[in-house]
């Protein structure tokens, strides 16, 4: 067993983040699990600024006529707290844990492309802060985060935020398709020895998945927004019925991209939680291959549902008919993975961690968005229900109880391995069932105003309509659950400064990941793993149970950091992992400095000077890209296999 | 690229790219972002073809299609020979393959040479194209004049977009495939040499095969 090669023996304290920021190394860094991280940091303040979005506005709507918020500023925040949400939380927090965990899973020592990786994390800051920048030059998007139009045509938002949200957008739109395609060839092309497709753990599969539905959703978002800029810059006119254009276009445009783009956000989840139910449940996961499969099913149906979003715009009813079965038939695989989830609980023995309280909550809570779904899927129901909060209720319970709850499972069982320590189990208990209640005490009564006909996206509401009461509610539960991150933040502090150090494998783990040091080293593995089923290390410690569906009772988990011995890393120095270099940077930052130079190119704002320093910016940017693409070239060759082999 | 692939390239013949199936990596990640550019393509063509049709409706019900038929703007002949000049690039591009393979510089540099000028003259055939449609009257905008008489119709915005996004990919591939010539030149005896003009083909064959779809729906159709 090769994993067992590893002569794990001496003990030394947590390294990873005592002493100075070793600055350089981070900024010109291609190694995927430091990437991994800054994907992860920014993902989490980003988070951040999502939620004091949503908190200013469940302030306005805590009581009616509420004059808190201007109808303009409430418009900006609810199309920025969603944008923000999706693109600059969720996917890059899925992105950075996937970035981190997946090479590590299936044996390698980093992404296929480290230097197109080190792209993808620039590209994605540098579309956030773009976006972000739209708040301090006249005023943030605000069409909703579908930008439905005509809304969105000049005429109706004169201001530069929807120039923003496209160019912002459009820069990490190619910062995920290039991050999709590494994942799709470090998956498919990076396995150690032995690990073959159908020995992959269930993250990873989902990982994959979730790939190919980025490369085949986004390029219609891309192609969308590109012509709603031509629309807005240049007089184009696709969306704009007034001139010959067809708003229509605009939302199967969108939705062909939003809808797979929700799977985008859940699947990588759910793969987080295959892995973390076996494992505090001390059983294999329940049915593998449905799992995954379902998972590809999933993942294919995505695609021919966009259309439930737009029941309300009046498609006829061979329309409504044919998107209404195909949504519905998407319960099937979801449904097969829900009850394979709950079988690997069935008789274990359940480990209630915090990690494991998430994965259950994750569970139970997207359940109830899965049942709301179903509803809204039905073309009656939906007519009565579209456009309300019944809607809003619903994308909470599937994207904060669903998503978000998983990746709070994801954060507390991966933390120990990426940082060497572990986070404080009783505090992050404490923090699940706050969590846990405050966003049902918010979102759930969302269902009750929704159906007695409160709109969405409404800035305020006259007393009287029987949503006063649910309307504070909400309110209140929404402060605990912002109380519940302050505790989680209050939890990564404390954990990393005085946390108890976490060994190779504090679970009693199955895959690969945990049979290396916690952090790992840069190079990962001193040798490559090699592989004979799906639950290497777990058959490794119990040779006896190899091929069993019940491990039992795990012998207490170690406590002991290991770190390779001086006579392992003597041999580590071999391994040549690829250089440092600030080229991907250079090139993400030439090409958010072009986006900003066009979304001012052609706008009448002080005139000749604003369009010279927009096309300044444009020509930097292009010189940018263009030095970078070159140091680029030059960096890649120092790491070329291909060097010293000239005949 | 790959650290782990060091541990493998000992392996008789393999080649040092080469992953865990049993393909280059490189070649692998060009392949799944041809199927994305796919989707890209895809859009952008139906957007223009959904326009067309409605435009096609509404000039017919008065009367004016047969003498407004946008096809008449597009001068067939001088599309027909740009259309000619794109695919003999991709029979240079495998003539240029097929001599790296065979590790014939010298040939490779003259097809490749080959490739880059048929392609370039794509391009410069095209921006001839855009300035005569822009001249008689053909804009970015949702009406336009057309001998004489103001025609709304979203054709301009959806052809210009449509053929100009494929103009961009024909000129990003021939700055890749003069990048090739010089690296080639540069490292004549290096073993990826054959790799770095298999991917820019791959590249190059599926620029033309939009065309070939492009030209077929708009101006043939």
């Amino acid at each position: 067993m090769a994993i067992a090669e590893h002569k794990l023996t001496s003990v030394s304290p947590a390294t990873a983040y005592s002493g100075s920021f070793p600055w350089r190394t981070w900024l010109a860094t291609v190694d995927h699990k430091k990437i991994g991280i800054i994907y992860i940091v920014s993902a989490f303040v980003f988070f951040l600024l999502g939620g004091i979005e949503a908190m200013l506005m469940r302030v306005q709507l805590g009581t009616p006529n509420n004059t808190f918020l201007s109808a303009d500023v409430y418009n900006q925040l609810f199309t920025m707290h969603a944008t923000t949400m999706i693109f600059l939380m969720i996917m890059p927090m899925n992105v950075g844990i996937g970035n981190y965990v997946v090479p590590l899973m299936i044996g390698a020592r980093d992404m296929a492309f480290p230097r197109l990786n080190a792209m993808s994390i620039w590209l994605f800051l540098g579309g956030g802060l773009l976006l972000y920048m739209s708040f301090l030059t006249g005023g943030a998007p605000n069409g909703g985060w579908f930008a439905y139009a005509p809304l969105t045509q000049v005429q109706y938002s004169p201001t530069a935020g929807m120039d923003y949200w496209i160019l912002g957008l459009g820069l990490t739109g190619i910062a995920s398709i290039a991050g999709a395609l590494n994942f799709i060839v470090t998956v498919l092309n990076m396995r150690a020895p032995g690990m073959s497709i159908n020995r992959m753990p269930l993250f990873v599969w989902m990982n994959l998945v979730v790939s190919f539905l980025i490369i085949f959703a986004f390029p219609t978002f891309t192609v969308g927004s590109i012509e709603l800029l031509f629309d807005r810059q240049f007089g184009g006119a696709f969306f704009n019925p007034a001139q010959g254009g067809d708003a229509m276009r605009w939302q199967h445009l969108f939705w062909f991209f939003g809808h797979p783009e929700v799977y985008i956000l859940i699947l990588p989840v759910m793969g987080m939680i295959s892995e973390i139910l076996p494992v505090f449940s001390r059983k294999p996961i329940f049915g593998y291959s449905f799992v995954a499969f379902s998972g590809v099913g999933i993942g294919f149906l995505g695609f021919i549902v966009w259309a439930h979003h737009m029941f309300g715009v009046g498609m006829g009813p061979m329309a409504n008919a044919f998107f209404a079965a195909a949504s519905m038939v998407i319960a099937i695989p979801t449904g097969v993975k829900i009850f394979n989830w709950i079988a690997t609980m069935w008789a274990g023995d359940v480990r209630l961690t915090t990690a494991m309280l998430y994965a259950i909550g994750f569970i139970s809570m997207f359940i109830i968005g899965g049942i709301s779904g179903i509803t809204l899927a039905s073309p009656p129901i939906d007519l009565q229900q579209t456009d309300s909060y019944y809607v809003v209720a619903h994308l909470h319970y599937v994207l904060f109880g669903g998503s978000i709850l998983g990746l709070f499972a994801g954060g507390y069982y991966w933390f120990p391995k990426m940082t060497g320590r572990m986070l404080n189990e009783r505090i992050g208990k404490i923090q699940f069932w706050i969590m846990l209640i405050s966003f049902n005490v918010t979102f759930f009564p969302m269902h009750f105003v929704g159906t007695e006909g409160m709109p969405r996206r409404i800035y305020t509401y006259e007393a009287g309509m029987g949503w006063d009461m649910w309307n504070f509610v909400e309110t209140v539960g929404s402060f605990f659950l912002a109380f519940s991150i302050l505790v989680f933040i209050y939890n990564v502090i404390i954990s990393l400064r005085s946390g108890e150090v976490a060994s190779n494998d504090p679970w009693d783990a199955a895959t690969l990941e945990w049979t290396i040091p916690s952090p790992p080293p840069s190079y990962n593995f001193l040798h490559i793993p090699v592989v004979n089923s799906r639950r290497p290390l777990w058959d490794a410690k119990y040779p006896h149970a190899a091929g069993d569906d019940h491990h039992g009772e795990s012998s207490a988990p170690s406590l002991v950091r290991y770190e390779y011995t001086d006579e392992d890393t003597a041999g580590a120095k071999e391994i040549h992992m690829p250089s440092l270099t600030f080229s991907p940077m250079i090139l993400s930052g030439g090409l958010t400095i072009a986006a900003l130079g066009f979304i001012y190119i052609n706008k009448d704002i002080l005139g000749l000077p604003t369009r010279m320093a927009a096309l300044g910016f444009i020509l930097i940017g292009i010189v940018m890209v263009s030095v970078a693409i070159r140091g680029w070239i030059v960096d890649s060759r120092k790491d070329s296999p291909y060097l010293g082999q000239h005949h | 690229m790959s650290a782990t692939s060091h541990a493998h390239h000992d392996e008789a013949g393999q080649a040092p790219l080469v992953g865990s199936l049993g393909v280059d990596s490189r070649k692998l990640g060009l392949w799944a972002f041809i199927g994305s550019e796919t989707l890209f393509f895809t859009a952008l063509i139906t957007t223009h073809l959904i326009f067309y049709a409605r435009t096609k409706a509404e000039l017919t019900a008065s009367g004016m299609f047969a003498h407004l038929d946008p096809k008449h703007f597009l001068g067939i002949n001088l599309t027909s020979v740009l259309a000619a000049i794109l695919l003999a690039s991709s029979l240079t591009m495998v003539l240029a393959l097929a001599a790296s393979k065979a590790k014939e510089w010298q040939k490779f540099r003259f097809w490749l040479l080959a490739t880059i000028i048929l392609g370039s003259s794509f391009v410069l055939g095209q921006a001839y194209e855009f300035t005569h449609l822009y001249e008689e009257g053909l804009k970015l905008a949702p009406q336009f004049v057309f001998e004489g008489e103001t025609v709304k119709s979203l054709f301009g915005v959806t052809f210009f977009t449509m053929t100009g996004f494929h103009g961009l990919h024909v000129t990003l591939g021939v700055v890749w495939l003069i990048a090739v010539y010089f690296k080639v030149r540069k490292f004549a005896a290096s073993p990826e040499n054959p790799m770095d003009v298999e991917l820019v083909g791959l590249y190059w064959h599926f620029v033309d095969l939009v065309w070939v779809a492009i030209f077929t729906l708009i101006y043939l159709i």
